[in-house]
């Protein structure tokens, strides 16, 4: 901690990413300023251009390692954070341009930028937590703003996070959504699936699609076998799990196994 | 000559990662470069082979400031693919989340990210101690915003209703009608927010680009999610013209390609290009507030983009509110479609500029290829170009100031540099 009776000081980090975990900071409109009073914003690139020198009590990191350069930073971040968690599916999985895993990085670049050679890149996206230690991890894709809320406060008052591990499916019932499956053969990832976003899918009358990874104990096998009885293809069900989450190892290896 | 450099090794209050460079001998501006070190995500690659039902959700994970600008460009480019239109109450409803969009997107950048520079403050947090009521006034705005694309799109940041042909769930009218008292109390503030806006002091620099945007095909309808690409130099096309009109090359200090009017050059896109051809098409409530802002007759200034993002969220609050007034649940949903190939066009108003999408269907409806112009690539060279002039301009200026300046230069143009699939260090090198 810093010196007694000093503010703790907090800094945000950016890898390769959207900016939108982030932004759920500053979309915290209503605790925003009280959040700013408690804390010392130390480095916070988006939101000021003061920054002051670590160590930092807490870094938040979004953002997925993709270039040479990424990998050497997150050891500097590291370095100077006495606690780091990381936000969102980039930090915790590698995000969607993780499905350059899956593809040769070169005919990615190739597809994109006439003179390929000018890009720095690595072949993979990787979760920090594949280069550095990592205090705690926040799902979602986007994150909650309101689970931000409640990592940061647990982190200041020194306790761990109330972060629920289940699956979406406890938030549909607790919602009392009507199950777009069983109801209407809409194709659902919310049992396989980390809760966090409140169940807003189903409650627009869509079937999740994954986007806070999966849960602790997914049951990719049994999904997989419901959604192929509703009619999914193999393309389908590779693409289903291929998506935000593409390399977190439950979903991966579902769609290796469902590509099979 | 001693050279004469000054950096700023990353930009701060942008979306996204850039650095830019000056380098000087005595009053002479050699280069101006604007580097781009975000890293590339490669969206156009990993799109090829997805459903077309897929680009929404995906594409919006280029930006998180503005996703529903990039689901309304993809879904408009896959139903030009389709051959069907969204109209009535789900084109209103497209309408109005966008609305919601510009107003958390504006009020994010005009409060706590470009105010403080007018005003002399690192942040927004450090200017809400000495100005909380206007800090204050502005995170309300954003609130609404927010509110707004969270009841129609289920959450504000990647919102999960949005889809090809329409939408998932329509709303209630009762859930947007109970929107109603804030957004009216926030249109209200809007006025003050334009005042304010107006009320700061504006550095010179005049401009005389090509300027660039949508105008809607509906009669005295200003641009946001629909509309024929027109420019202050006479181009009138339909989307589906925009690459025989519009070109991208890549320059070696830039992940982000820089976009070109061909065989022309640069041009800039954006709410001054939106204001200056579209500004008759204003409400009446914003097109009084902009002359009373003196800004009635045209903007020149990109200082004065502040002013127009102002009048831009006003104008966002009373359209929000004439669409609310005007719903009725449509009874489906969404434009119903079978997948079949072709190739598609999409265009809107971002926030900060014209957001263009192609796409190249198989027959199954799988993405065969994808191109995305996103605006900061679009302004890129347009900001290369102010800041060269203002930099000529003010050469005695000590490195320091210069370099906020320069910081400050960038921030016109709100730049999401993430959302530069394909952006801000400060290097001024004196010679």
């Amino acid at each position: 901690m810093s010196a007694p009776g000093a503010k703790p000081t907090l800094a945000v980090w950016k890898f390769a990413s959207c900016d939108g975990c982030q932004l759920s900071l500053l979309d915290l409109e209503d605790e925003l300023l009280l959040l700013a009073d408690k804390v010392e914003i130390a480095q916070f690139l988006e939101a000021s251009r003061a920054t002051v020198a670590g160590p930092y009590d807490l870094s938040l990191v979004e953002g997925s390692v993709t270039t040479p350069a990424d990998a050497e930073r997150i050891q500097e971040v590291r370095r100077a954070s006495r606690r780091l968690v990381t936000i969102g599916a980039c930090a915790t999985a590698g995000g969607i341009q993780a499905l350059r895993n899956f593809a040769d990085v070169e005919d990615f670049a190739a597809a994109v930028y006439a003179e390929p050679g000018y890009i720095s890149t690595l072949a993979t996206s990787t979760p920090i937590a594949a280069h550095v230690p990592v205090d705690f991890e926040l799902h979602g894709c986007p994150i909650d703003r309101h689970q931000l809320l409640e990592v940061v406060s647990a982190f200041l008052a020194e306790r761990r996070p109330q972060v629920p591990e289940y699956s979406v499916c406890i938030e549909c019932k607790r919602r009392g959504n009507v199950c777009v499956m069983v109801a209407h053969g809409t194709a659902c990832l919310g049992p396989v699936t980390h809760a966090g976003c409140g169940a807003i899918c189903p409650a627009h009358d869509r079937g999740c699609y994954g986007c806070f990874g999966p849960m602790e104990s997914p049951n990719t096998d049994s999904l997989s076998g419901w959604l192929r009885g509703l009619g999914a293809e193999t393309p389908d069900l590779v693409r289903a799990y291929r998506t935000f989450n593409a390399a977190a190892p439950a979903f991966q290896a579902a769609s290796e196994k469902a590509g099979r | 000559m001693s050279e004469r450099r000054i950096e700023t090794p990353a930009l701060a209050r942008v979306e996204g990662e850039g650095a830019m460079h000056v380098r000087l001998r005595g009053d002479e501006v050699l280069a101006v470069e604007l580097r781009i070190y975000e890293p590339p995500r490669f969206f156009e690659a990993l799109l090829r082979g997805r459903d077309l039902a897929e680009a929404p959700d995906i594409t919006a994970r280029i930006c998180g400031i503005c996703p529903v600008a990039y689901q309304t460009s993809a879904c408009q480019a896959m139903e030009d693919a389709l051959g069907i239109a969204v109209e009535g109450q789900l084109r209103a409803l497209r309408r109005l989340i966008y609305c919601g969009e510009w107003i958390e997107s504006h009020t994010l950048h005009l409060y706590l990210l470009h105010a403080p520079d007018f005003l002399g403050y690192e942040s927004g947090f450090a200017m809400a101690a000495d100005h909380g009521a206007v800090v204050e006034r502005g995170l309300r705005a954003k609130k609404a915003g927010n509110r707004l694309i969270e009841v129609i799109g289920g959450r504000a940041v990647h919102p999960v209703n949005v889809r090809v042909g329409g939408f998932y769930r329509a709303p209630e009218r009762r859930e947007l009608e109970a929107l109603r008292p804030e957004l009216e109390r926030c249109r209200e503030e809007a006025l003050e927010t334009v005042r304010f806006a107006a009320g700061l002091e504006f550095p010179e620099l005049e401009r005389d680009y090509e300027l660039v945007c949508l105008r809607s095909e509906r009669e005295g309808e200003y641009p946001i999610d629909d509309g024929r690409i027109v420019s202050s130099a006479g181009i009138d096309v339909a989307p589906a013209q925009f690459g025989d009109t519009f070109e991208e090359r890549q320059v070696p200090h830039s992940t982000a390609l820089h976009a070109r009017v061909r065989e022309r050059g640069s041009y800039l896109t954006g709410p001054l290009a939106r204001f200056n051809l579209n500004r008759e098409r204003l409400s009446p409530l914003a097109a009084e507030a902009a002359a009373e802002a003196g800004i009635g007759a045209g903007v020149t200034n990109p200082f004065r983009s502040i002013v127009v993002r102002a009048v831009e969220i006003l104008y966002a609050f009373d359209e929000a509110l004439r669409l609310i007034d005007a719903y009725e649940r449509p009874a489906e949903p969404a434009v119903a479609w079978e997948p079949r190939a072709g190739v598609g066009h999409g265009v809107s108003e971002a926030p900060r500029g014209l957001l263009y999408h192609r796409y190249e269907l198989d027959e199954e409806g799988r993405i065969a290829t994808a191109w995305i112009v996103p605006p900061t690539s679009q302004n890129q060279r347009s900001i290369e170009e102010d800041l060269h002039e203002f930099v000529a301009a003010n050469t005695r200026l000590p490195d320091d100031e210069l370099r906020h300046r320069c910081e400050q230069t960038i921030r016109n143009y709100d730049p999401c540099i993430s959302c530069s699939t394909h952006f801000l260090r400060l290097e001024v090198e004196r010679l």
